[in-house]
């Protein structure tokens, strides 16, 4: 393996390589930039602000720890002290915050280096990454296509070989359908398990930091390192986070809940055919389907449109052009100066969404809509909580469609909201999700499936993931003798 | 429901939003689709389901801590649009005042 190479290996043998001296940690971190980066990066923009000087830096500030000179592509809604955070919107367009994320300085000390900040949809709001004031990300699999979203950034990245490991934030599947639609895998924690400090906020009840890899094993280990409690986060949750060093035990005697109910009509027949795929290859791997009705998932779309507008018009109140980011010139007073701040700062999504959050909070419409929906909640978490006593892990798909032509939702709202049916109800229920590649679809497209579970279910959802990803690699061995990544091809 | 324009614009201004005059119509219209379609949480039965709070039962408030954390003015004030002697600066707040 040559120093150009270094970017094939998963995250664990690449730390295990730095420290044994066999590479440099600079040479970890530049090797996604001088290969795969200067065949895609143009092409697909993952990346809003790369920085050769701090990845030298980064590297040579890297501790020999459990991800020694890993590079790790960090989402452009996490603080990072030495580079850019600007959520990807004009509003925060040059802003340098002055600390870490407590998820970027708990990477750090594990010896991690970032290795630039991934493009995304305004403020995380959005499915496709083309919502972003820097301009869309592509989807490497198909350029004509989205990576999904709001972490497209972080997802093409990985999978097109800039990192081994991303993180991203999941506030209604913002992490797992992008993995979903780049093929790589994608994990949403249960609420509170990794620090929200420094995630620049947008719907606090429902965000999460998330983790992108190529690997289950990758994603275990920079899940064992971030989770935990932090008293900078008033919702962390208390105590020790589940133990995830069992990924690779495999899922003999787990019950898969299968709830076909919910992909009878408005799913793709390609999408079915992976759920149907990863079901044999969790039963040839000892689990046992459990099949069940669940609850459809329209009524959290119209849920989470309503809880997260709401939060988001409250936390997004903050810029006001005063403090911090956009500044509208000539203002003749303050009301003025706010309102021209704003309107210039935030993207059409962004204002749509803060529109929505506000008519739902506002006088005369709070129980109808905010408090009805907040019932809702409570009824979807329950149906969850029921499922869960009926399985130890419930399959469903991650996302209705393959991944979607750039364009092709961004004039209807709504159709955009529905791409994430499948992905919301976790957010809502605060438990556990994950999203990882089966075969891809004809045509090359990746696909995928989703894997829930109930609260701190993480160890059994890469035990899943990890299954799944011991049978792909078996059938695309059958097939033709290739069990490395399942990289792009350049077309 | 159909929301209308004027309200779209009483709700732009409650979120200190301007919206262009043309562009009424289209976020009346967009917005109406949103709240057409959570019509459909009137047909899910919710006996029995208290409003859940500001977050799902797996993270549990605590009271907050102090903590070493420092921010000095400089840094506070670093990435503000406008300062001046180490405050922040907004026009006038009242009318009659000097900027």
């Amino acid at each position: 393996m040559t120093a150009r190479e270094l970017w094939r290996v998963p995250a664990r043998a690449l730390a295990a390589a730095v420290r044994a001296g066999e590479c440099t940690a600079l040479e970890a971190v530049s090797a996604g930039w001088e290969g795969p980066a200067a065949l895609w990066e143009r092409d697909v923009h993952a990346i809003v602000h790369s920085d050769a000087e701090a990845r030298v830096a980064g590297a040579g500030a890297a501790p020999r720890g459990p991800l020694a000179g890993v590079p790790v592509v960090v989402k452009d809604n996490l603080c990072t002290r030495d580079y850019p955070t600007t959520c990807c919107s004009r509003m925060l367009a040059g802003y340098q915050p002055p600390y870490d994320a407590t998820v970027v300085r708990r990477l750090r000390e594990a010896g991690g280096v970032i290795s630039g900040k991934g493009n995304m949809d305004e403020f995380a709001m959005g499915s496709s990454t083309e919502f972003s004031c820097d301009g869309p990300t592509r989807n490497p699999y198909d350029l004509a296509r989205v990576p999904g979203g709001s972490s497209g950034g972080p997802a093409a990245a990985v999978a097109y070989g800039l990192s081994p490991l991303a993180l991203g934030s999941d506030t209604g599947g913002s992490v797992r359908q992008p993995a979903a639609f780049c093929g790589v895998i994608g994990l949403k924690p249960t609420y509170g398990r990794l620090s929200r400090y420094g995630l620049v906020a947008f719907a606090s009840s429902l965000d999460q930091v998330g983790i992108f890899g190529r690997h289950a094993g990758d994603v275990a280990l920079l899940y064992a390192l971030l989770a935990g409690p932090d008293p900078l986060d008033a919702t962390s949750r208390p105590g020790p986070p589940p133990d995830v060093s069992g990924w690779d035990e495999g899922v003999e005697g787990l019950r898969f809940g299968w709830p076909a109910n919910l992909w009878r009509e408005g799913v793709d027949a390609e999408v079915v055919a992976g759920l149907e795929e990863a079901a044999t290859w969790l039963e040839r791997a000892g689990a046992r389907r459990v099949p069940f009705d669940f609850l459809p998932g329209e009524y959290a779309v119209a849920t989470y449109y309503l809880v997260a507008t709401a939060e988001a018009s409250s936390n997004l109140a903050r810029f006001d052009g005063v403090r911090y980011g956009h500044r509208a010139a000539e203002s003749p007073d303050l009301h003025a100066l706010t309102t021209r701040s704003r309107s210039a700062g935030f993207g059409a999504e962004v204002q749509r969404r803060i529109l929505l959050g506000t008519y739902a909070l506002s006088a005369g419409y709070h129980d109808e809509y905010y408090l009805t929906a907040q019932r809702a909640r409570a009824r979807i978490r329950r149906e969850y909580e029921a499922a869960f006593s009926r399985c130890d892990l419930l399959l469903m798909p991650a996302a209705p469609t393959l991944p979607f032509r750039l364009g092709e939702k961004l004039a209807d709202p709504l159709a955009m909201y529905l791409s994430d049916i499948f992905t919301l109800g976790a957010n809502l229920a605060g438990i556990p999700g994950l999203s990882v590649p089966v075969t891809p679809a004809a045509g090359g497209l990746p696909r995928a499936v989703q894997l829930l579970g109930p609260d701190d279910g993480e160890g059994r959802l890469l035990r899943g993931a990890r299954a799944l990803e011991v049978q792909g690699d078996r059938a695309r061995l059958e097939r033709s003798h290739e069990v490395e990544f399942a990289w792009p091809t350049k077309r | 429901m159909a929301i209308l324009r004027d309200e779209v614009r009483r709700i732009a201004g409650l979120a200190r939003l301007e919206l262009r005059e043309e562009d009424l119509d289209r976020v009346a219209a967009e917005l109406s689709s949103v709240l057409d379609y959570a019509e459909v949480l009137k047909r899910l039965d919710l006996t029995g389901c208290e409003a859940q709070g500001v977050a799902p039962p797996a993270a549990a408030l605590r009271a907050d801590e102090p903590d070493g954390r420092r921010l000095t003015a400089q840094q506070a004030l670093a990435m503000a649009p406008e300062t001046e002697g180490g405050f922040f600066m907004v026009p006038p707040v009242m009318e009659g005042q000097d900027p």
